[in-house]
Order: structure tokens, then sequence, then C-alpha cells
């Protein structure tokens, strides 16, 4: 398939998508918590935007009501909770260190590599001219996991959780032209309520133990109570 | 007599000859400049002549030899690729044979004898010459055999020195360990071709699982001979102990041997490759590159850092060989001869470049008697030719134009940019990775060669002996002359080189780089000019011209001549050699940012004189990785295998009648 | 290898090396003039390092003690090898017969040999502050060469080609694309190229901090004409940055043919975009503040993952199967 090709409206929505992936890789290398929130505000507009391109090309009416659902979630409200909740706890000038930036990152390169090849026979199926999109979805739901993975500090750890959802997302719309609405609105709940919960769990965890580092939720096990 | 073979085995006899007239040396020493060298130098002169002979002719001649095994008479062959291989032996040992004579005279009050010497310098030359013109694995495992020994008595030639025992300890085994692989590689073709001798491997066709179990022993082999990580431990240990024209002759030359094994196995003798043999040789190579580099950039012992630069280049010749093995195996053979000539050009720049530096280092060693770069400084001023001929090796392997080492690094890009003509996505993707690698690793050499330089030649001398040191006698500088020509020669007319060296992808792939020559030789255009073109003539015009100018420019300047002064260090009180920046502290930095991979050692210690002393020692993480483990296992394994030693005989008596069972039962 | 023996050919080869001789100079008084107006500063005119250029040749040279042949050979190499470099840039038009000679990566190549030399005059005279500067500029062009590369990479792989003058007519002739390789090989080029012209937030042109210095570290002992042409180069390797991603990514206005009308054409375009690309410099030299060196990595990392990622959307969504 070239490129030059298609339309411009579908060049636009290949600038987007992977413009999608360099925030994941901005998310996954981001050590100050409210540059992060950014990111993923950046993530949910460029997904959005993808909506809106996708709904322009194919002339499905409905997708223009997700594009405006995701925007408004994702990139306006999930983030201003999170920066709520950052300023409420007194996190906004925490920096977690990354021992070794180099390498999260590269492991995230490999992840990209991973996910084309797996997506490969998926666009062999040949959904149309945006198919290849799904690798690239594939690799931010892959790169969501690897920062939940990576990542110590606990409010990272729910950003790639959301990241992760973005990626889902982005090959719904890309590949099959959006889910059903219902399907859509249940999910955009979903993560509303998720977001909503993990911000009031954040708050009785870092009153009681006094920190978000997840590592030092281990202290919990019974384990280390017998010793 | 104008027969590539005739010539070659000429060659072998004429390295032989001055390995049996050292024996004599002990007696009368002056017989190592008069007969011994000289020898040599025929030998290596014969030997290019060959190559030439067989490049230019491209026949495979091959004959047998009225020795060996009564039932498998040894066989010589020169072909092309052999040929290529003569040439570089050749034109190394030319080179050596005019610089030796002058840097062994520092061994002639020594305890070490002059018969050693001159006597495993021959048998070593003859090994590999041989090992290249063998035509069947048997003779080809003895020649190795010979190169391996002769040269494990070379690295241990001062062995009153502890370390150097330690060294040569290290290299024998791990050569061994290599042969051994070898040796089974060439036994699973010869079991799957019903003979030893060459042609009956080719006539094999072995396939599937065993073409790759015969893969990965030779890849193993060849690889830990040649160097590549992580069977690169003896290299830089054994490499820099050794007399420095052996350390030349063994960086330069025995590890392009190893290359040639590599090529003749996998390329001629296996028959179809796999792609996937490919990407294995790729990731090894690129990884050998870049940590080849990294180590050296950590050393301050000039001949270790050069030995670690073998590692480098060693890992980019096989990041070319690799391309040519994915692209054989995917099916572009065209694809495939570039990245096989990139290879082989590279091999012979690395030859020429990396004993271009061993003597330079040998001529530092001889007149200053210092390795440690930390103790160097400003032997420039002393030395002014090997400080020029140095400045050319560093410029060439820091793979910069117009010299040679850029040639083959562009060659080698140049195949790698081709990736775009694969079918899998994933290969498409991963070789442009391997070629920022290689791209990182260019520059880390340029810095690391910043350093050598700067350190040592640049500055002002840090100890009495470097600023006592003089220039070395002009065979010396003849030795290093020739080879530093060489280097601007190869990087100036890379078109005839690709002339001579096209048959080989002819022979081995089917398909030469018709179009590489075809503009005739101020373009070297690989795959056609439309792709890309290098004029390396046109380039040096350029530079000439443009340095002309700029000087004829500034010779209008109203003030002409220029005034020595202090130096103005942003005024402060006059400098002294330890306020300039050390080997150590210029690679800090870069010892920061890679802090990963090394295992680093620091500390401050307080002296007994009250003084504070920094210590850093830098080390491979390999070992801990890797050797000390193995090693461990080995031991608690003859530990156990000490328990039957009980020192009773009729236990021992025992034992054997068990095992004379046992036989019986099993060939029953 | 037809065109290559046209004399018309061979003038705008040698004009354009002029041209950025003489505009080298002038787009660094540019560069400051904005940077000095954003600071409320009336600053000196845009000549002015044309003239300290020209006030330095008539300097006497001061040379040190311990200096050796390479120290005063140098400048020459550092010089001879940038205009080398430049003139196998497209300038004013897209085909030019040097680019025939000599393709991007030998562009790389001449670059680090100009780079050799300087570190090497920097260690030449044995002061601490050389020392530190040679070193530091190593790191910093060792950890952006692979991202040059990438760059590189990406834009052969789109157009088949390391040629520059076929890079610039594929781009030119294959119209407006979007491609988000290209995006993102501009962007890890542009991060690449502030590295390497030692620019704001890597290093700061204008410091006289000594510990904080690069470049101007390894030139810490020359004066006169030396000086002179080191700082030469320097701007010309400015410009030829600046020109490489003016004319690479933004082809337009280029002249295609040899005409006095094209060529006029393809002078106000790059001249425009040069302006452009200056203020954008300036503005950025103002917003940011100078990073520590072990932050270096870090940028050049990102660059690395801006190239890279590049090729992944080149491999994955331009040239699927």
């Amino acid at each position: 398939m070239m490129l030059a090709h298609l339309p411009l409206l579908e060049q636009g929505i290949f600038v987007l998508a992977a413009l999608v992936l360099f925030t994941s890789f901005a998310l996954l290398a981001q050590t100050r918590l409210t540059a992060a929130i950014h990111s993923f505000a950046w993530q949910g507009i460029m997904v959005a935007l993808v909506t809106v391109l996708v709904a322009m090309v194919s002339h499905i009416h409905h997708l223009y009501l997700s594009a405006l659902l995701t925007f408004s979630l994702k990139s306006l409200l999930i983030p201003w909770m999170l920066h709520r909740l950052v300023r409420r706890l007194n996190m906004e000038r925490e920096v977690e260190m990354i021992s070794h930036p180099a390498i999260l990152l590269l492991t995230g390169a490999v992840l990209v590599i991973f996910s084309y090849w797996i997506a490969l026979p998926i666009e062999r199926l040949g959904l149309g001219n945006t198919r290849n999109i799904v690798a690239i979805s594939l690799s931010v739901v892959l790169l969501g996991l690897w920062m939940m993975v990576s990542r110590r500090q606990v409010i990272a750890q729910v950003l790639g959780f959301m990241s992760m959802e973005n990626g889902l997302f982005l090959a719904a719309v890309a590949s099959t032209k959006g889910m059903p609405l219902v399907v859509e609105l249940g999910v955009a709940f979903d993560v509303l309520v998720a977001a909503v919960l993990f911000g009031i769990f954040f708050f009785h965890i870092s009153e009681s133990i006094e920190s978000l580092d997840v590592d030092r939720l281990n202290r919990l096990s019974e384990r280390e109570e017998i010793s | 007599m104008n027969n590539p073979l005739t010539l070659a085995l000429t060659a072998v006899l004429l390295a032989l000859a001055s390995a049996l007239v050292s024996l004599l040396a002990q007696r009368y020493p002056v017989l190592i400049k008069w007969l011994v060298m000289p020898l040599l130098g025929a030998s290596g002169l014969v030997a290019a002549m060959a190559g030439i002979d067989g490049l230019l002719s491209g026949q495979v001649i091959s004959s047998q030899l009225p020795f060996g095994l009564p039932w498998l008479a040894w066989r010589v062959r020169v072909d092309v690729l052999a040929s290529f291989f003569l040439l570089l032996i050749g034109m190394v040992s030319v080179a050596v044979a005019w610089y030796a004579p002058g840097y062994v005279r520092e061994f002639e009050n020594g305890r070490s004898p002059f018969t050693v010497l001159g006597g495993f310098s021959g048998l070593f030359l003859a090994g590999m010459q041989w090992v290249v013109i063998a035509d069947d694995a048997f003779s080809f495992m003895v020649a190795w055999e010979l190169m391996s020994l002769s040269s494990y008595f070379l690295v241990t030639f001062q062995h009153e020195n502890s370390a150097n025992r330690r060294a040569g300890f290290l290299y024998l085994m791990m050569a061994e360990i290599g042969a051994l692989a070898i040796l089974l590689g060439y036994g699973v073709l010869a079991g799957n071709g019903h003979g030893f001798a060459f042609d009956a491997m080719r006539q094999a066709h072995v396939t599937g699982l065993w073409a790759s179990v015969a893969f990965a022993l030779a890849f193993l082999g060849f690889g830990m001979k040649a160097g590549l990580v992580p069977v690169h431990a003896w290299l830089p240990e054994a490499h820099p102990v050794a007399p420095s024209h052996v350390s030349a002759l063994m960086s330069g030359v025995m590890l392009k041997v190893a290359v040639y094994g590599f090529i003749r196995f996998s390329f001629d003798l296996l028959g179809e490759i796999q792609w996937g043999w490919g990407v294995a040789v790729l990731l090894i190579g690129s990884i050998s590159a870049l940590m080849g580099v990294l180590y050296a950039l950590m050393q301050h012992d000039l001949k270790r850092l050069l030995a670690y630069h073998s590692v480098e280049n060693i890992g980019i010749i096989f990041i070319g060989l690799g391309l040519a093995m994915v692209f054989a195996g995917t099916g572009h053979p065209l694809l495939a001869a570039l990245g096989l000539v990139a290879a082989l050009y590279h091999t012979i720049n690395h030859a020429l470049f990396k004993s271009l530096l061993f003597l330079g280092a040998g001529a530092v060693l001889h007149s200053s008697h210092q390795r440690d770069m930390e103790q160097m400084g400003g032997l420039l001023h002393k030395m002014p030719w090997t400080g020029l001929f140095f400045l050319i090796g560093c410029i060439s392997i820091a793979a910069l134009p117009p010299f040679n080492g850029f040639v083959s690094e562009w060659l080698t890009f140049q195949a790698a940019l081709q990736a775009w003509a694969l079918e899998n996505g994933v290969l498409r993707s991963l070789i442009p990775i391997t070629a920022a690698m290689l791209a990182l690793t260019g520059a880390l050499a340029a810095a690391c060669f910043v350093k050598v330089y700067g350190v040592s030649f640049l500055g002002q001398a840090r100890s009495k002996q470097v600023r006592k040191a003089r220039e070395v006698d002009w065979g010396m500088r003849m030795g290093q002359g020739l080879l530093a020509a060489f280097c601007l020669l190869l990087g100036i007319f890379p078109t005839s080189m690709i002339g001579l060296i096209n048959s080989i992808p002819q022979q081995l792939l089917g398909t030469g780089l018709k179009q590489a020559t075809e503009h005739g030789w101020l373009w070297l255009t690989p795959l056609g000019a439309s792709v890309a073109s290098y004029s390396a003539p046109l380039i040096l015009l350029g530079l000439l011209f443009a340095w002309g100018l700029a000087a004829w420019v500034m010779r209008r300047g109203s003030v002409r001549e220029i005034r020595r002064s202090d130096a103005w260090d942003c005024g402060f009180s006059p400098l002294n050699s330890r306020m300039q920046y050390t080997a150590s502290s210029f690679a800090q930095p870069i010892r920061r940012v890679f802090g990963l991979l090394f295992h680093i050692e620091e500390g401050i210690k307080r002296e007994q004189s009250g003084q504070l002393r920094h210590e850093l020692h830098v080390g491979d993480r390999l070992w801990g990785w890797l050797y000390a483990p193995v090693a461990r296992i080995v031991l608690n394994g003859g530990r156990l295998a000490g328990r039957l030693q009980s020192g009773h005989v009729r236990n021992y008596l025992g034992w054997t009648l068990a095992t004379l069972v046992v036989v019986l039962w099993l060939i029953s | 290898m037809a065109d290559f023996l046209s004399v018309s050919g061979w003038l705008l080869v040698f004009l354009q090396g002029l041209l950025f001789l003489v505009g080298a100079p002038l787009m660094v008084g540019w560069i400051r003039l904005i940077k000095s107006r954003l600071q409320n500063r009336r600053g000196p005119g845009i000549t002015q390092p044309l003239r300290d250029l020209y006030k330095l040749f008539g300097k006497e040279v001061l040379v040190a003690h311990s200096a050796s042949i390479v120290f005063r050979t140098a400048p020459y190499i550092v010089l001879a090898s940038t205009l080398v470099a430049v003139s196998i840039v497209p300038l004013l038009s897209a085909n030019l017969p040097s680019a025939m000679a000599a393709d991007m990566i030998v562009l790389v190549g001449f670059l680090a040999l100009g780079r050799f030399f300087l570190a090497l005059a920097g260690m030449d005279v044995g002061s601490s502050f050389g020392g530190m500067g040679s070193s530091r500029e190593m790191l910093v062009s060792a950890l952006a060469e692979p991202a040059m590369l990438m760059a590189v990479f990406t834009l052969a792989m789109s157009a088949h080609s390391t040629n520059l003058s076929s890079v610039v007519e594929f781009n030119l002739g294959s119209g407006l694309i979007l491609r988000p390789s290209f995006l993102f090989a501009l962007l890890g080029l542009v991060l690449v190229a502030i590295a390497e012209t030692g620019r704001i937030p890597i290093d700061n042109p204008a410091t006289h901090l000594e510990l904080t210095m690069i470049h101007e570290a390894m030139i810490l002992e020359y004066s006169g004409r030396h000086l002179a042409m080191m700082e030469w180069a320097a701007q010309l390797k400015l410009m030829l940055y600046g020109v490489l991603i003016a004319n690479l990514f933004f082809p337009w206005g280029i002249a295609t043919e040899l005409s006095v009308m094209s060529l006029a054409t393809g002078l106000l375009a790059v001249v425009g975009k040069l302006l452009v690309l200056g203020i954008l410099v300036a503005v950025a030299e103002t917003v940011l503040a100078k990073m520590r060196l072990f932050k270096v990595p870090q940028y050049l990392n990102l660059a690395f993952l801006l190239t890279l990622l590049g090729l992944f959307s080149h491999v994955i969504l331009e040239s699927g199967t």
C-alpha cells in the first residue's frame, strides 16, 4: 500500500496514530507526575482526533459522539481528577527515579516490533486502509502494560492502565470503524468509575502508609508480619 | 611457476624455511635481521603475489599433496576467496618483516631465546597461509592447530611474567574449545557428505536441523577465534602480551583467518543459507561491535585498548556477513553480494589499520618502554613519523573519510539501507536498528581514538621515559609507512579493490556487484548510480582544494608569522603535565552514561603517607556472568572426577574392567 | 554520471560554497539579533559576526609552546572538511553535481572528520579545559550519531537513495504527503542539529564560564586567523544543518533547473526558510536554559526515540504489504 495514493484525510489518520504511539512513549519516559498526566491528556486528544477523522472518512455519525466522549473524558475529566488528586496529596513536585531510562525505552521499542509481528496476520485479513493501525494500537496496549510493570508510582500505573484503554479504543475505531455506541458508552462509564475508585483508594492508601510507592505495598503481606 | 597455487605453496615453504633458519639464530643473532625476517617477508610477498594472481585470473586450481593419511591425501586449492585472504596475509606480513628486526633487538639480551621468536613466527605464518589453501577438513584442522599452538608460544614468549602465562593459558584453552567446535561442525558435514574433502562436503546438501547444528558449531568455533562477544575474553588478554609485531599479525591476520573459515564454512560448504542464521550473526556482530568499543574506551593500556578494538571491528565484519546471509536467505543475491563485499572490504581494512596501530604501539613501547597511556603524552614531538603513521591509523579505524575504514562502513550502511527490499517487516525494522548501533560504534570509536591520540601523542609528556623517547629506526618506520600508504590507497581507490574482490560473491553467491564499478575508477556505485554513489578521489580533491584555498587566503593576511607563547588556559598559572586530561578522565562521561555495562570498582583510599589515592577498576561484566560460573562448574566437576583417584591400584584395575565390560557390551 | 561534467553545475557548487561562507555568519548574526530583541536589547547588527571574522584575520596568531603541528593544521582541516560538507547540500538547486560524489553518509563522515580534528586540537596544548571540551564533544556527538543516522535512514528508505539531490527531488516530486515518519525524522533531526551545533540547551555559544563550555573549551587556545577559521567552520555547520532541515523536509521553492529565474526563486525561498528557522532557534534559546551535561544523554535518547518511531511508522504504516 502506498501512502501517497491515499486521500489527505487518511494520511492524517496515520500521522495521528503515530503521534498516539509517541505519546505512549512520552508517558513511559516522564518522571514528573504532572507532565505524565499532560502526556496522557494529549494522547486522549490524539485518539479523539483520529476518531473524528475516521468519522469524516467513513461518514459514520455516531463516531463524532464517541470522539466527543473520548475528548471530554480522557483529555479533560480524568486528567483533571488526577491533577486534583496529585495536588491534594502534595505530589506535584515528586520525581520518580527511573534507574535505566534507555533500557525502559528500548524495551518499549522491542514491544512495538513485537506487536507489529503479531499484527501482520491481522493486516492480511484486509480491513481497509487503516488496518495497519492495529499494530500501533496493540503496541499502545503493550506499552501501557509495560508502564504498569516498570513504574512504582501508583498514579503512573493508573495512567498506564488508562492508556491501555486508549489503545483498545484506537484499534476499534481504526479497524472496524468503532464499536456499537452502547458498548462504547459502557466502556467510557467503566473507565470513569475506575478513575473515581482509584482516586478514593489512593487517598486511603496514602493516608495509611504515607506513600504511593507500590513496592511498599508488599509490607501488607502476611509473610512480612511473621518475620 | 606462474600459478597461484604454486606461489602459495612456495610462500608456505618460505615461512617454514624462516622457522628453520631461526634455529641458528641464538648462535648468530645477526641472522634475524639478514635471513629470518627477510625470508618471512619473502613469504609474505609471494603470498601477496599468489593472491593477486588468483584474484585476477579468477580460476580455481586444486591439487593433492603426496602426504597425509593413507586414504586421504592432503588437498590444497586456491580459489578467489583463498586468494583474497592470501593477499591480506601477504600485505601485513611484508610490513611486519620490515618492522620486526628493529623491534626484536630489544630482546637481544633477554632470557627468551630468539629461536623461539623466529621459529614460531615462521610456523605461525605458515599455518595461517596453509589454513587458507587447505581443501579438506583434515589438513585444515592440522593447519589450524599449527596456527593456534605457535601463536600460543608467541603469546607466552616473555613467560617470566605470570600475567603472560595466565593469558597464554586462557588463550590456549579457548582456542582448543573453538577448534573442537569446528571439528564437530566438519564432522556433521562429513557425516552427511561421506568424506572429509571439501568437495564431498559441498555435494552433501545438508538441510534442516543438521544444517543449523553444523552452522551453530562453526559459528561458535570460528567466532571464538575471531573474538566475538561473549567468547572474546581471551583476546584482550593474549594480544597485548605478545611482542608487538606478533600482536599485529595476530590481530591483523589471525582473526581474519577465522573470518575466512567462517565464510568458507557457511557460504561455500554449507550450501543453502537460512536467513535465521543471518539474524543471529547480525545480532552477535552488532553486540560485539558496541561492547568492543565501549570496553576499549575504558582501557588505558594502549595495546589492550587496541585488542578490544579488534573485537569491535570483527563485530562490524560480522554485521556485513550477517546482512549478506539475511539477504541471501531471503532470495536477494545482489544485496547479499553487497553485504559480503562490505564485510570483505572491512576485513582487509581492519587487517591494515590494526596492524599499523599495533606496530605504532610497538614503536612507542620500544622507545619509551611504556604501554600505559597515563604515562605518555607529547610523543608527536619526539616521534614525528610514528606519530603521523599512527594518526593515519587512527583516522582509518575511526571510519573517517577519505581513508579506508570509511569506505567499508559506507558499504555496510548501504547494504543495511537496502532493508526496504525485504518482505519481512520485522527484518525491515530490525536491520536499521543494527545500523544505528553501528553508527554509535563508529562515533564511539572516533571518541576512543581522539582519546588515544590526544593522550599519548599530544599534550605534554607525563613520565620521564616518555620525555626521553626517540624516533625508531628506519626499518620500523618503513613497516608502518607501508601499511599507512595501503590505508590511504584503499580509501581513495575503492573501485580498484572492489573490482578485484568482485569475483568472490560471484563464486559464492552466483552474482557479483557489476554496477559497482561500471562508471569507471572514479565512481563507486554499489547498486547503481541512482541509489548511492561515492567518489573518494573527487572528495579528496575537494578537500585539498578547500584547504589550499583557505591557506592561500590566510597567507594574504597582514600578520603572517606565528608567535609562540605560554598557553592561555583562561589565565591560570603555567601548565604542567599533571594538569592534562588523562585517559580515564576523558572516558569518564562515557563510563557514566554506559555504566550499566561495566563492572566498576571505584574508591578513594588513604595511603600510609597520608595521601589520598583514587582507585578505579573497570572490568568486564561477562566475566562474572559467563566465565566465572563456567569455571566453577568445571572445577566442581573436576573435583568429583578426582574422587576416582583413590590411590589403590586394584581400584584402577576395577575401573578398567568395568569399562572393558561396558564397551564390549555396547559393541556387541 | 552524465551531468557530472557540466561546467554550469560546478559553477553552481562554487557559487553555493561562497553563499554558505557569507551566509553562515549572517545567519548567526540574525539569530543574535532576534535574541537580543527578545531580551529587550538593541543588539549588534546582523553583520557583526562577519566583521568579527574580518578583524580576527588581521590579528596576530599566538601558539602555545607545547602545541604541535596538529594544533596548527587542525583549523585548515576543520574548515576544509566543513566546506566539502556544505558543497554537497542542495542550497539553491536540487540538482548538484557534487551530490553525486558524496551522499548523506559521506556528509556525516565529513562532519565527523572535522570534529575529530577539532577534538584533537583541544587536547593538543595539554590544558585541562581543552581536554574537557574534547571529551564532552565526543560524548555528545557519539550519542547524537545513531539518531542522525536513523533520520537519514528514514528519508533514504522512502526515497530509495542516499543521494541528497535525489531525496530532495523525491520529496518535491511526491507533493504534499503527510508522512508520520518524516514528522518524527524532522523532530529528531532538529534535536540532533541543536546538539551537534552546540546550541542551547546542550551548549551555550555565548558562555564564558569555563566549566560549562564544550565547543568554546576546545578552541580556547586559538587566536587570530586560526580562531577565525574555527569560528567560521562552526557557523557553517549551523547553516548546514539549517539548510538540510529546510530543504529536505520543506523543499518547496528550490530550483530544479539551471536558469537565473529559478535560482533566484531558490535563493529567496531558502533565505526565507532560514530566517524563519533563525527566529525559531532564537525563541527556543531564550525560553530554554542550558541543561546539565548528564541530562544530555536523556535528551539525545529522546532524539533517537523520535527517529526510531519515524522508522517504525515508515515500516508499519507507510510500507505495509
